[in-house]
């Protein structure tokens, strides 16, 4: 699945949208940051309630290429700003971040398994998520 | 206006320092003057106007807060003939407090969201210390730059002496980054410019992120417990050196500090996802080399050292 299906596919709200859309090769849920720092893969999704701009400076760090942050917790503009600085995309749902991992799990459960280079069914091929009507 | 003889790439960044630095327990009036819950809107009326304050803590038997009384409080029960009634009627029961550890950015921040006039300050257990108002923090501030002015100027023929011997011509490349106590704002700048640098080296991406997830871990250890220090990387060929030293206040326990899980971070910071005691463990873990140099009452110097093809 591509990053721009986290919110055609899974309904995320997109608050910061200028990234480079590519194919999601992993995902990490956690909200402490130095956990991310360790185990986060390369050039995948964090999903977490840590809604500040040193959530940013962690992804960008570590090549995460999209942020989901869950509960509905408000994200401050100087968050937005610095992933758009980043390049880093930003979601936001009222789900928690066990909902999002579970939804998440079909498509990127895998690669995450896999290690950093992801699989390439990963790659154009978005499928149908639990609850999601994948983009066709 | 006079001109200050002081650095002008410093300047600004000496008032974030301050704010970031400088704690509630710095800036907040001691001792308290409190009231009792039973004491009556008239006592605490006279109580305000005999001590020239605009708002009075009540505390309990054992020292807690249990509301305050504001003057519009009194002024309200002036107002409504209720003056000789009970505090514990009458006050704001619902209090903002500030915690003595917190650093000024933090209480400015409160003053804004709030629009209160002062808020009375607690301890890690709870006891109320102090009280900070708006021209507690103002005065202190301005005390304490005017002594920051004083050592910059001090340091300033230091700085231009270690700024030139930090360039020989070796082939290295030297970074040097100044980190600031509690500045959560800039906190991983440092580390994204040194990730930066590495990245245009064209050294592999696999390198790149060991470094940055060494020096990101350091550079949180100097905002969240340091005094303040520098974050400096050395760019060598098959060797990158990242070195974090700081002014203080040293690590007493060096086992327990690199023991996953072990940390001294305070409720606020660990609310950031900090302080989960993975920094300097994961710092260890990504580098080839690891030495860690400290003792209570001394600055701390890390050494993370990663090799690369």
């Amino acid at each position: 699945m591509k990053i721009s299906d986290l919110e055609r596919g899974f309904g995320f709200k997109s608050l910061q949208a200028e990234y480079a859309d590519r194919p999601l090769a992993a995902g990490y849920t956690s909200d402490l940051l130095s956990d991310v720092m360790a185990n986060a893969k390369s050039e995948g999704v964090l999903v977490t309630i840590q809604a500040h701009k040193n959530t940013v400076a962690v992804a960008s760090l570590v090549n995460l290429a999209a942020i989901v942050v869950c509960n509905g917790r408000p994200v401050p503009e100087d968050m937005l700003e610095a992933a758009k600085a980043e390049g880093v995309a930003v979601f936001l749902t009222d789900r928690s971040q066990f909902e999002v991992s579970g939804l998440l799990w079909p498509e990127l459960g895998g690669a995450g398994q896999a290690g950093a280079a992801g699989r390439p069914r990963a790659a154009g091929s978005p499928g149908a998520g639990p609850g999601a009507a994948g983009p066709a | 206006m006079p001109s200050v003889p002081i650095s002008p790439d410093a300047g600004p960044q000496v008032v974030l320092d301050l704010i970031y630095r400088l704690k509630v327990r710095d800036v907040m009036s001691t001792p308290v003057i409190t009231a009792s819950a039973g004491e009556t809107m008239r006592t605490i009326q006279y109580r305000m106007r005999d001590n020239g304050i605009t708002g009075v803590p009540v505390v309990d038997g054992h020292g807690r807060l249990a509301g305050l009384v504001s003057i519009q409080d009194v002024i309200e029960a002036l107002d409504k003939g209720r003056i000789g009634a009970k505090a514990e009627e009458l006050m704001t029961k619902t209090v903002i407090v500030l915690e003595d550890d917190m650093p000024l950015a933090f209480a400015t921040s409160y003053f804004n969201r709030y629009k209160y006039g002062r808020f009375p300050v607690l301890d890690r257990e709870g006891s109320l210390v102090g009280m900070v108002s708006a021209s507690d923090i103002i005065r202190a501030l301005l005390v304490a730059m005017n002594d920051e002015v004083q050592r910059l100027e001090e340091r300033l023929s230091e700085r231009l002496a270690a700024e030139a011997e930090s360039r020989p011509p070796d082939g290295k490349t030297r970074l040097s980054f100044p980190v600031v106590r509690f500045d959560f704002e800039n906190a991983g700048k440092a580390s994204a410019e040194i990730k930066k640098a590495l990245k245009e080296r064209g050294i592999d991406p696999a390198t790149v992120r060991r470094a940055a997830v060494a020096s990101y871990e350091l550079e949180l250890n100097e905002v969240i417990h340091s005094e303040g220090g520098t974050l400096s990387c050395s760019i060598g060929e098959g060797r990158i050196e990242i070195v974090a030293e700081d002014r203080g206040p040293g690590i007493p326990d060096l086992d327990a500090a690199m023991r996953e899980g072990y940390s001294t971070a305070n409720e606020w910071i660990r609310s950031l996802g900090f302080g989960a005691g993975m920094g300097l463990p994961n710092a260890r873990r990504v580098s080839d080399e690891f030495s860690l140099d400290s003792g209570p009452g001394r600055g701390t110097r890390v050494l993370a050292a990663i090799k690369y093809q």
